[in-house]
């Protein structure tokens, strides 16, 4: 609560700027945001991009969910009712299942997580979000063969070499480059980008890869082959093929010398390596090139997380049940499976028979086969806005704008806890934050299992 | 106009990003960035289409019509990129292989020029694709 209260805020002509806000677009959570307030309203943003911005400032005309809304039938359209029988009819739906699934999380706070593993805990279901889908593989590498990380701020002073793979922080990280990466002076790299150097590997002539020294264009789905590649040729090994992912090998030649001539490179990888065909092995076989490199030079390598708060799933469900993602309460104690209790699998093998989505639309970013089975079951969503997920949704629950309509807090993508802060109220209708209706819901719950808060 | 085979990979661009954190996904604007599949110009020339024009993309896991639009990330022929969300996953196969993650890059469709038809309505969309079928 004292960050608040010592938060910059100069009122002046009827307008309040509140600085040190922190956007919560992207895993990135850039914590240098002022905003201007007028009656309790955002008017003008400074310092985010343009993604992020929108975050601040709705879309003219975007409706915002302030009271709950119930439908028995989906093929009915929607009545409000109070937060009462909303949060009654949930738990309802909850116990009832019996197999549920607490989907999302990665776009409200800390706080709202760790009630959701309570929930998950009282009414035996499985939790999973979206890191599951997005870098579920990555953190699978991770657990096989560890991890050559560092933190944005080490990169922002340090790093001479940044590579960019399968990524394209332009279009999602729009201020990875210029806060933390490439533009950015650092302490040991007081010019910027004049002193690094910047290499994009990816199949598109992206954004990013507009701005770089050297893009190399390579085949869909060739990372793991080029990864082994540049290994090869750190340690000295000769490479008999005369092109690699289609790319001559002379390019790799002298990417490997950038490479180990770099006093600190820093490689971030996006989900070009996840979501393609090899996907954990292209991730472990990069983490093996930062590792060989480290034996030469500095190096270190993160993934570009996609929301605000994805790494904070990973992180308070570690804490809490010592897995990541994809834990399952149904025997009283956690389990973790990947593949049978990660999310997607569990909807396309309809084995879930009631879902609660919170801060993500599966209905907008799964694959059909999934989205088919949350629209055969009862299905819980609490959003701030329509989203596909609200079309096919039972009962929605008005959201609180977590980092903006309360103080909340958030893991940024190298996992650094950040403080978010409070800049306006949340509108007449919706709870003070997202942890406090949960806890009314974790209550109710308890109540009607006749079991006592722990 | 004949039906092409092409790779499709799928991901975040900036107009979509700014519809979605705004809010607009029941928005016209939502399906003006999103309903969208980026194209390059000698795929164009292989459909024998100008870009604009309305097209059905399909595989063995559904089909579904979006806008054919130039890529501004090219030369990729052979490779065409959709903007992540609900017309993007009609097409993603829901197989993770037991790794929990589909494979949003790099999945195989035909693409067929339908100039008489246009893409859905996000609402629509999901009425006609999940809600309808519903017994």
């Amino acid at each position: 609560m004292f960050i608040t209260e010592n938060a910059k805020i100069v009122e002046k002509d009827g307008k309040k700027l509140v600085t040190d806000c922190t956007c919560v677009f992207d895993g990135c959570a850039c914590d240098d945001i002022a905003c201007e307030v007028v009656n309790n309203e955002i008017v003008t943003v400074y310092n985010a991009c343009k993604v992020g911005t929108a975050n601040f400032l709705p879309c003219r005309g975007a409706e915002r969910f302030t009271t709950p809304l119930w439908r028995a039938s989906k093929k009915e359209a929607f009545k409000p009712i109070s937060w009462d029988e909303a949060l009654d009819k949930a738990a309802d739906i909850l116990i009832k299942a019996k197999h549920p699934m607490l989907f999302g999380w990665s776009e409200t706070s800390v706080e709202a997580i760790r009630e959701g593993v309570r929930l998950t805990e009282l009414v035996g279901g499985t939790i999973d979000g979206q890191v599951t889908h997005c870098h579920g593989p990555s953190v699978q590498a991770i657990q096989e063969v560890g991890y050559a990380g560092a933190t944005l701020g080490e990169v922002k002073n340090r790093a001479d070499l940044i590579i960019y793979w399968g990524c394209n922080p332009m279009n999602a990280h729009a201020r990875h480059m210029s806060r933390y990466s490439t533009y950015v002076s650092g302490f040991f790299r007081r010019h910027g980008r004049q002193e690094r150097k910047l290499v994009v590997v990816d199949p598109r002539h992206t954004d990013t890869a507009k701005l770089a020294d050297v893009h190399i264009q390579i085949e869909l789905g060739s990372d793991y082959e080029a990864f082994q590649t540049l290994r090869a040729l750190i340690r000295g090994a000769a490479v008999t093929k005369e092109k690699v992912g289609g790319i001559p090998i002379a390019v790799w030649k002298q990417l490997a010398e950038d490479m180990k001539a770099a006093s600190y490179g820093a490689i971030f990888f996006g989900l070009g390596l996840t979501h393609s065909a090899s996907k954990k092995n292209s991730v472990a076989a990069a983490i093996g090139l930062t590792q060989d490199l480290c034996n030469i030079t500095k190096f270190q390598i993160m993934p570009l997380r996609g929301h605000y708060n994805v790494a904070g799933l990973n992180q308070v469900l570690s804490w809490l049940t010592g897995y990541p993602y994809g834990v399952n309460f149904a025997r009283g104690f956690p389990r973790y499976n990947i593949g049978e209790f990660t999310g997607v699998d569990m909807l396309r093998r309809k084995e879930v028979d009631a879902m609660l989505n919170i801060a993500a639309d599966p209905g907008a970013h799964m694959p059909q086969k999934s989205v088919q089975h949350m629209a055969e079951i009862p299905l819980i969503a609490c959003d701030i806005h329509p989203t596909p997920t609200t079309e096919l949704a039972n009962l929605i629950i008005p959201g609180t704008h977590d980092g903006i309509e309360c103080e909340a807090s958030c893991y940024r993508m190298d996992g650094i806890p950040i403080h978010l802060r409070k800049i306006v109220d949340p509108p007449e209708g919706c709870k003070p934050s997202n942890a406090h209706w949960l806890q009314e819901l974790v209550q109710v719950v308890e109540k009607k299992l006749g079991e006592k808060h722990v | 106009m004949p039906a092409i085979k092409i790779h499709v990979t799928s991901g975040a661009t900036v107009p979509q990003g700014v519809i979605i954190k705004g809010g607009g996904k029941k928005l016209p604007d939502y399906r003006n960035v999103a309903a969208v599949i980026y194209l390059d110009m000698a795929d164009f020339k292989r459909m024998g289409t100008f870009p604009g024009t309305a097209v059905e993309v399909r595989n063995e896991c559904g089909k579904v019509v979006v806008s054919s639009q130039l890529t501004p990330d090219g030369p990729h022929p052979g490779i065409a990129f959709m903007p992540r969300g609900p017309w993007a996953n009609v097409i993603i196969g829901p197989e993770t292989k037991c790794s929990g993650c589909p494979q949003y890059k790099d999945t195989v469709v035909e693409v067929e020029p339908v100039p008489e038809k246009a893409p859905l309505q996000m609402a629509d969309l999901m009425r006609q694709q999940y809600i309808d079928p519903l017994k």
